[in-house]
């Protein structure tokens, strides 16, 4: 069975095949029947994987070697795969979210042209994507690492009409690779250190380091700039938010549930190394929670729903690296579990509304969809209750578990991580708000089509709500004395971390007493959001409304973007044209030039040399051969 | 033998085209190339993975100075001969689109030039490899010059002459390692290798110059470059193809066979200037191909780019570094070329080598903007194309030369993709302009092209290992040499 694994990023493989050079034969339906059964036959493959190592006792660690890879001298790199608990988690992740989601965009890309297009990249993501977990060394991660990065240049400029989407597909791309170039010299320290990249052998000589040698911080750190590129974190964080550009499917399946993740995966894989590393954790750990608020605080502000839902996933995206970074490893990808069922929902939820407005993304302009689109509120709402953290649906227990490991290690990051959940939900309940009580606000042509979207849309919808609402079972707190079923799965990879540091503890009295407080905060902001959006019917302004000081900054997300552009790409670009006009054809061909020159006028052959008669030259060239011959035989 | 055949048979096809080619040059020239090939293909099936020199042709050519015709295939060797003969059928069958004047001419010269490429990759007699380099600039001057642009009598004059005088000083240095020779003196290589290891350091310095004056221009490595981008633009499509494609790696081919193990205690006093000037070059290359707005221009940049890399790497003094500079050399043939003959079939459908002008080609020509995609991924180096493998060993190799070195050097993937993604954008995205709402789909020889140069470029990526594994024996013992 276990050599089956192959099979699962197999499947999306040859559907991205198939659909990729025969789309253009394939009606819509053959197209997405194809992509869609692909990716259900990975699901299938994988769940039948887990259920063999849930019940496999001990042996739950498999590599499978496909074929030697890279190889040149003592540095050798296979294209394996490794399937244990871990990459299992994720297998389930991509594959079940994945199915959804294609199968949402069956409809929702229906009318598009480039629907077989779409569908054949979406394949492709899902196959790196696979990869990426599935690799088991981290070179394969690197691929597909490197490999998802390019679905999502695609897939985000998929309406490559349009300039800005393009800006964006470009943007998101570029600013990966700088978190790849943080990944590769990663990869050479690690080769430097333990002469091999394959995570078995690395893991293996790692437990003879001591905490915070100086070589296992730096490759630690080297790693994260990966993660804080793929998984946008502060300070590459910029573009994620721009990334909407792409169909909401995309934004959902590569933007929100999975790709984005694969930092968090990333960290988690290596534990061991982290963990020998408490310099580089505490730094994990603050670059996260400060992302977590600041890009809370960003969500407050927007008035685009795909925005709005991109900040809050770059501020999720902080919660899970918080986490890491205290050694909570089980807890992050708890996080990135319910994370992926809420956060999938919520998107394609906004992408539902969007469909129904004809294209239209500003709150400002909805209102009052509650009863026209009764499935899409019904589960948005839950999708919203979810992120909020309000028990018992399923991203309570995760982000509460993480609130109490903040609590037990350092006060001042549960105060932050705290913060960050009040503004989320205050936030989302804005969202919720705005779009779907008070009155519609849009035109009338829009109110009269007004509709809820086909089946195709809704089912996966009502499924991930119902994911969304139990998905937090799979990790019950202990104070409830229950098993935290997760926990027992994934030990065995955190193992060798747990040995070496536990995350810190709570007393179960504690914990019961911090649930509350926050349970309460929630509803309390919850409240006062209601306050505001419904029974004062407040509005955000309009653009050309002006803000206070504080607003117009938080408004124009602290102009990050603009500060990176000033200082950065203008100037780079500025110095590239002096480079091309001043230093190479002035200075460095002007200087090769006044040489040649003086040479041929030395020479005093100036007319021969302007006219350029090469036959000259040549005798030149073969009688002073001929002459050093002579002179070294005689 | 075969290494002579395979010297013999372009020499006298090309001969025989430009006497009695006519109008039916290309196609004679395109069955040569391919014969060629068959030829190439027969030695790599009997090739034995092993660091020997194998298919020796050893003649004695002028025995009073110890110059034999000394011809034969080591792994590197073959491995440049398979670059040789895979991409000048390629570059013949991409003019199929031109009607070039004195066609007989245009492809015998390519034909001769390709006979001495593949002199230059298996000359082991200095003499002999002095005279191939030299003449592989002949046929190339003349492409350049006849069938050349705006301009190209003086910019291909200058750049004959530059490549020349960097040869001069290799000759030089060649002649002054023979007369070290003991006894009668012998041009043979590994005799020149036994008098240039023995040399004192000072004299090991001057050598290095003189030789590594010629390959850094032959390359070309920062700040020996200026020649270039002009050539590549003034240049025929063919032309440009045959420089970037395959002449530049005689720089990187000469660098590791002809100067590491021949004066290694210079070339590792040296190894750390060459690596910065390749690494300034690597940076300032990029930040120059991203302003340009001629496409043929920014692939040249990007050339630079590129071969500072792999300069890099061959100075890493490593194996990953030189595994990756072998293996990257066919990459980069491939990938230039296929980039090259995009720009030519861009140029030939809209006049015009401006990417302001273009834009909006994907709704027009989809197929074309996706094998765009698909080289241009190449030259980026995703990984599964073959840019990777090539680039990941270099930047390792440089890694463990210095660390510092490869996060400088490792920029070129940020760059890199800043430079082609920026390309690709405004020329192909965006709404269809005037100048492209005809742009028709790659046709006839020009999908054959796009299609093996697509298939190369994953096949390569996907499965690097046999091509590795031919030049690793080689590699190896030209590294004992080195250390």
């Amino acid at each position: 069975m276990i050599k089956l694994v192959a099979l699962v990023p197999l499947f999306p493989l040859l559907g991205f095949i198939i659909t990729g050079l025969f789309g253009k034969s394939l009606s819509k339906t053959a197209a997405a029947i194809v992509a869609s059964g692909a990716i259900l036959l990975s699901f299938v493959v994988s769940l039948l994987l887990f259920i063999e190592l849930i019940g496999a006792g001990d042996n739950i660690s498999h590599t499978i070697k496909l074929f030697d890879w890279i190889q040149a001298g003592k540095f050798s790199a296979d294209l394996s795969l490794l399937i244990d608990p871990l990459s299992s988690v994720f297998l389930l992740i991509i594959t079940g979210v994945g199915f959804l989601i294609h199968v949402y965009s069956t409809g929702y890309m229906h009318d598009d042209e480039g629907h077989n297009k779409f569908f054949s990249y979406l394949n492709l993501f899902v196959f790196f994507m696979l990869l990426l977990v599935l690799g088991s060394n981290y070179l394969v991660m690197f691929v597909g690492w490197e490999g998802v990065g390019l679905c999502s240049y695609l897939l985000i400029g998929f309406w490559f009409k349009n300039t800005s989407y393009n800006n964006a597909a470009k943007k998101a791309f570029i600013m990966n690779r700088i978190g790849d170039l943080g990944f590769l010299l990663g990869i050479f320290l690690i080769y430097v250190t333990f002469g091999s990249v394959s995570y078995s052998e690395v893991f293996a000589q790692a437990k003879f380091y001591t905490a915070d040698e100086p070589v296992i911080i730096a490759i630690t750190l080297l790693l994260f700039v990966g993660a804080m590129g793929k998984s946008a974190q502060l300070p590459l964080y910029t573009w994620l938010p721009d990334a909407m550009a792409g169909p909401t499917p995309v934004s959902a399946l590569i933007h929100a549930a999975t790709m984005v993740t694969a930092g968090i995966y990333m960290i988690a894989r290596s534990n061991i190394l982290y963990t020998l590393a408490p310099t580089s954790m505490h730094i994990v750990a603050l670059i996260g929670v400060i992302t977590a608020v600041f890009a809370a605080t960003i969500g407050l502000l927007q008035n685009d729903i795909k925005k709005v839902l991109a900040y809050s996933t770059v501020s999720q995206l902080g919660y899970m690296f918080l986490a890491l970074g205290m050694g909570a490893y089980t807890s992050a990808v708890f996080h990135v579990i319910t994370h992926a069922f809420f956060k999938a929902l919520l998107f394609l939820g906004a992408g539902s509304v969007i469909h129904a407005m004809g294209g239209e993304q500003d709150i400002r302009k909805m209102g009052g969809l509650k009863g026209h689109l009764p499935t899409t509120f019904a589960t948005f709402l839950i999708g919203t209750i979810a992120i909020a953290g309000i028990p018992p649906f399923a991203g309570f227990f995760s982000k509460d578990e993480i609130l109490a490991h903040a609590f037990a290690h350092n006060k001042i990051f549960w105060l932050l991580g705290v913060g960050g959940s009040v503004l989320t939900a205050f936030y989302m309940f804005r969202l919720l708000f705005l779009t779907f009580y008070g009155k519609f606000r849009g035109t009338h042509h829009q109110e009269e089509h007004l509709h809820e979207s086909p089946k195709s849309i809704t089912i996966p919808l009502v499924i991930l709500a119902g994911l969304s609402i139990v998905g937090g079972f799979i990790g019950l707190p202990e104070a409830f004395h229950a098993k935290h079923l997760l926990k027992s799965f994934l030990s065995p990879v955190f193992a060798a971390s747990d040995l070496r540091m536990l995350p810190a503890e709570i007393s179960h009295a504690t914990e019961y007493a911090l649930m509350a407080l926050a349970i309460v905060i929630v509803l309390v902001v919850v409240l006062l959001a209601r306050n505001k959006y419904i029974v004062k019917g407040e509005l955000p302004v309009a653009d050309n409304v002006a803000l206070s000081p504080a607003s117009k900054l938080i408004a124009n997300k602290y102009y990050v973007d603009e500060i990176y552009d000033s200082i950065i790409v203008k100037p780079l670009h500025w110095i590239s044209g002096v480079f091309y006009r001043v230093m190479d054809i002035q200075v460095v061909d002007g200087f090769v030039n006044f040489i040649g020159k003086a040479v041929v006028w030395s020479s005093g052959n100036v007319r021969l040399a302007q006219t350029g008669k090469i036959g000259y030259y040549v005798f030149v060239m073969v009688l002073s051969v001929a002459l050093l011959l002579l002179y070294i035989s005689y | 033998m075969l290494t002579a055949i395979l010297i013999a048979l372009p020499f006298l096809a090309g001969l025989l085209i430009i006497t009695s080619g006519g109008e039916q040059s290309k196609r004679i020239a395109l069955g040569a190339a391919l014969a060629e090939l068959a030829v190439a293909i027969v030695m790599l099936a009997q090739f034995q993975i092993n660091a020997e020199s194998q298919f020796v042709f050893n003649y004695p050519w002028i025995p009073s100075l110890g110059i034999n015709f000394h011809v034969a295939t080591d792994g590197i060797s073959m491995l440049m001969i398979l670059l040789t003969t895979v991409l000048t059928p390629l570059i013949i069958y991409s003019s199929f689109g031109h009607n070039y004047s004195k066609p007989q001419n245009f492809y015998g010269l390519i034909l001769l030039m390709q006979m001495a490429l593949i002199g230059v990759f298996t000359a082991m007699d200095g003499f002999l490899f002095y005279i191939f380099w030299e003449l592989a600039l002949i046929p190339i001057y003349f492409i350049c010059l006849l069938w050349g642009g705006e301009n190209s009598a003086k910019i291909t004059f200058k750049f004959f002459l530059y490549t020349m005088v960097g040869s001069l000083f290799m000759l030089v240095a060649l002649i002054y390692l023979f007369q070290q020779t003991p006894g009668t003196h012998s041009f043979d290589i590994n005799a020149l290798y036994a008098a240039g290891q023995a040399l004192d350091l000072n004299a090991q310095r001057a050598v290095f110059w003189g030789l590594f004056l010629a390959f850094a221009i032959k390359m070309p490595i920062f700040p020996l470059h200026t020649w270039q981008p002009d050539t590549y633009v003034v240049a025929p499509a063919q032309g440009t193809m045959l420089l970037s494609g395959i002449m530049l790696k005689m720089g990187i081919y000469g660098a590791i066979r002809w100067l590491l193990p021949m004066v290694p205690d210079a070339v590792a006093a040296y190894a750390n200037i060459a690596m910065v000037l390749a690494i300034v070059g690597i940076i300032y290359a990029s930040l120059i191909a991203w302003v340009q707005t001629d496409m043929k221009r920014l692939i040249a940049y990007s050339s630079i780019a590129h071969v500072g890399l792999i300069a890099a790497g061959v100075f890493s003094l490593n194996e990953q570094g030189i595994s990756g500079a072998v293996y990257q050399m066919l990459s980069h043939g491939i990938n230039v070329f296929a980039l090259f003959f995009i720009a030519d079939m861009i140029e030939q459908r809209t006049k015009t080598r401006l990417m302001g002008n273009l834009g909006g080609v994907r709704t027009v020509a989809p197929k074309f903007a996706t094998f765009f995609m698909v080289i241009m991924m190449g030259s980026v180096a995703l990984p599964l194309t073959n840019g990777f493998p090539g680039e990941f060993l270099l930047l390792n190799g440089v890694y463990q030369a210095n660390s510092m070195y490869a996060l400088f050097a490792g920029i070129t993937i940020i760059l890199g993709a800043v430079y082609m993604l920026n390309a690709y954008q405004k020329s192909m995205l965006g709404e269809v302009t005037a100048t492209t709402e005809k742009f028709e789909e790659p046709k006839g020889h020009e999908k054959h092209i796009l299609w093996i140069c697509a298939a190369l470029v994953i096949v390569m990526g996907v499965y690097p290992k046999p091509l590795f594994s031919i030049a690793e024996p080689a590699i190896q013992q030209l590294l004992t040499m080195v250390k």
